[in-house]
């Protein structure tokens, strides 16, 4: 049996595994040096790999991603940690205009393997500026990597096939996810990216989850089961590039799907997929697909919190919705 | 500091390099203002959509890449065209970009030669990251990170400068102050003794040198890279020059400064006070003049006759450079891109 870690703790073996492996692999940003990282996630790095591999930097995320994009350019593989989601705010730009876009603009001869990592979203009590879903803006960029892990053994995977991936990724690391112990095994084949996969397979209806939303969807499935329905929940992983092909095949053999996510609905990466899925599987639905996202409002206060995201009655709520008398 | 005055006339603050050196230096001037002259005459005849053009910025363009080692990276805003061509990129393939051919025309590698930055002090904090790479691995590299003065209002060239200062990294920030962000005097960035002042808050040093005067400019900018090379970190150099020509063929200067002001600063030109050296010193003649003129001639003419062939551009490439692997999205996008083209050929 693989030992039991934390997220937190599998993301650390990640980032030291590659910078073991790899001399060019560089970790840097606020606090992440002698601290760790506000959430402990780059614990002793700086103890075990020196003060070049592992440091911090002035307070300045615009600083921190485009000194990432010149050390790209310049044969490094710089893996930054924006401190809270919307703390990486001050450096969109970066990420939009050259982050996204060198590649491109150079004709692919000069790629940006960088990672950014974002500890994201809600459900942590947080203050304001700290619970931020802000998928949506990277995934509408050409250019970006998109990948959002839920399980502790995908955020050691994905962040080591991160890491090596020619291109610059943002990594969403669910902050809520961040302490609860699951097995990891490090030895494992590192997950491809661009591939969802199947948490749970169902026969009645398909649940659409990512990052966060994954255990509260997870959850869902349960009480369906004891409910008497049998539906399934496939995990992105992957946000872009995004796995048509997993999700459609399984949508398509149940014929009813929700989509979950905690970001506000409206133009998110929620729309995205409903949309996606409807034009792919337009024949095999029975029901229009439905989204359980976060209302549109800004994140709220601690004490407002679990009004605002998904949870179970709300996905069951939704799953309930799916015009089953028309089945009958 | 000021090596050459207006007229000609050495001000004796240092002394000038060697009559062959700056005789070699007055060619590249005379070929950047030759390659000026012709992008602008270029735009003209529809041949460039737009060229921000750095006329009355010469000595700076040539001595920022005079400075550098091949081993070194210039970091070039869309005004420095002819920096880039100094640095020895074919002009050919710089200019594609400005006739909408791909966002950069040159393969940045191969001269160590960043694209031209469009948005405005972005570019800086990669220079910093190239810088601090190279450090890191021990490498002899410097960075000259280019900007103008509407750039210093940018909060990214404040990091860049911070980040550098504080990492000790090997770059040179050249500020070309020309005076005006498009429309926006540089009254409206700064408030500041000068540009160059502004290192004092970083705790590196900033000089503010004559940007029409080769000579200074160069001697400051050598002095800069050395300092940078010996791993004692960056400078802020400001040069005083002025952007004679619009800000690109879209712009109307006459609408936010004067006719005076202009022709003020066409008496500081930076190839006449060079010139009027030169030929006063005896080194340089009419006939050498009229080779000089021919050699940048020979260059616009291959300009003209590059740029004359439109290159076929390939609605493929659209897909294919976004990921090193397209995605399968992009991949579904090219074929549906491609049907649609044979059946408008069909």
């Amino acid at each position: 049996m693989a030992p039991k870690m934390s997220m937190a703790a599998a993301i650390n073996a990640a980032l030291r595994d590659a910078m073991a492996a790899d001399d060019a692999v560089v970790v840097f940003g606020e606090d992440v040096g002698p601290l760790g990282g506000v959430f402990r996630v780059t614990d002793g790095l700086t103890r075990d790999f020196g003060e070049g591999r592992c440091f911090d930097t002035p307070l300045a995320e615009a600083g921190i991603v485009g000194m990432a994009v010149g050390m790209a350019m310049n044969g490094m593989r710089p893996v930054v940690e924006m401190q809270f989601d919307a703390f990486a705010f001050p450096a969109f730009e970066q990420i939009t205009s050259h982050v996204a876009k060198t590649a491109n603009r150079t004709r692919g001869r000069v790629r940006l393997p960088l990672v950014i990592r974002i500890p994201y979203a809600g459900g942590i009590g947080g203050v304001e500026h700290h619970c931020d879903s802000s998928e949506a803006y990277y995934a509408h960029t050409p250019g970006l990597t998109v990948l959002a892990p839920a399980t502790n053994a995908d955020a050691y995977g994905l962040l080591r096939a991160a890491i090596e991936y020619p291109d610059p990724v943002v990594f969403l690391e669910p902050k809520k996810l961040y302490f609860a112990k699951e097995e990891v095994d490090v030895a494992a084949e590192v997950p491809p990216i661009g591939r969802a996969v199947v948490r749970r397979a169902g026969r009645d209806a398909t649940l659409i989850a990512y990052g966060p939303s994954v255990p509260p969807a997870l959850a869902a499935a349960e009480q369906a089961a004891v409910e008497g329905r049998d539906v399934g929940v496939v995990d992105l992983r992957s946000i872009v590039p995004f796995d048509d092909e997993t999700v459609c095949a399984e949508v398509r053999s149940t014929g009813r799907a929700v989509v979950v996510a905690e970001a506000p609905g409206f133009a998110s990466v929620a729309s995205e997929i409903a949309a996606r899925v409807t034009e792919r599987c337009f024949h095999h639905l029975e029901a229009p697909v439905h989204r359980v996202t976060g209302f549109d409002v800004p994140y709220p206060a601690p004490k407002l919190e679990r009004h605002f995201l998904p949870g179970v009655d709300r996905i069951l709520d939704a799953v309930d919705e799916l015009q089953w008398q028309d089945a009958a | 500091m000021r090596l050459l005055g207006h007229d000609g006339e050495p001000t004796g603050s240092a002394p000038l390099p060697a009559p062959d050196v700056l005789l070699d230096g007055y060619r590249r001037l005379v070929a950047a203002r030759r390659l000026n002259e012709q992008a602008q005459a270029l735009v003209r005849q529809g041949r460039l959509a737009v060229y921000p053009s750095s006329r009355g910025q010469e000595a700076c363009q040539v001595a920022c890449a005079a400075v550098l080692e091949e081993r070194d990276w210039l970091f070039p805003t869309y005004r420095d065209t002819a920096a880039i061509v100094a640095r020895g990129v074919d002009p050919v393939e710089v200019l594609t970009m400005l006739r909408g051919d791909w966002h950069c025309g040159y393969d940045p590698r191969e001269r160590r030669t960043a694209p031209q930055a469009t948005p405005l002090a972005t570019q800086l904090l990669h220079a910093v990251g190239v810088g601090h790479a190279a450090r890191l691995r021990g490498e002899d590299t410097v960075v000259m990170a280019l900007c103008g003065d509407g750039a210093t209002s940018e909060g990214d060239f404040h990091e860049a400068c911070n980040f550098a200062a504080v990492f000790a990294a090997p770059v040179v920030f050249f500020v070309q102050n020309n005076k005006y962000a498009i429309s926006v005097p540089l009254a409206r960035q700064s408030v500041a003794p000068s540009l160059a002042a502004k290192a004092d808050g970083y705790g590196m040093p900033g000089v503010l040198v004559d940007g029409n005067d080769l000579p200074a400019v160069t001697r400051v900018l050598a002095e800069a890279v050395a300092r940078a090379r010996s791993g004692d970190g960056p400078t802020l150099v400001e040069a005083d020059t002025y952007r004679m020509d619009a800000h690109t063929n879209a712009d109307d200067a006459t609408r936010y400064r004067t006719e005076d002001e202009v022709t003020g600063w066409g008496e500081r030109d930076p190839l006449t006070r060079v010139r009027t050296y030169l030929t006063g010193a005896g080194v340089l003649d009419e006939t050498g003049e009229r080779e000089i003129t021919a050699a940048s001639e020979d260059m616009a003419a291959q300009v003209r006759r590059g740029l004359a062939v439109e290159a076929p551009v390939d609605p493929d490439e659209l897909f294919a450079h976004v990921y090193a692997t397209p995605t399968p999205q992009l991949t579904s996008q090219r074929a549906s891109l491609r049907a649609e083209l044979e059946d408008e050929d069909s």
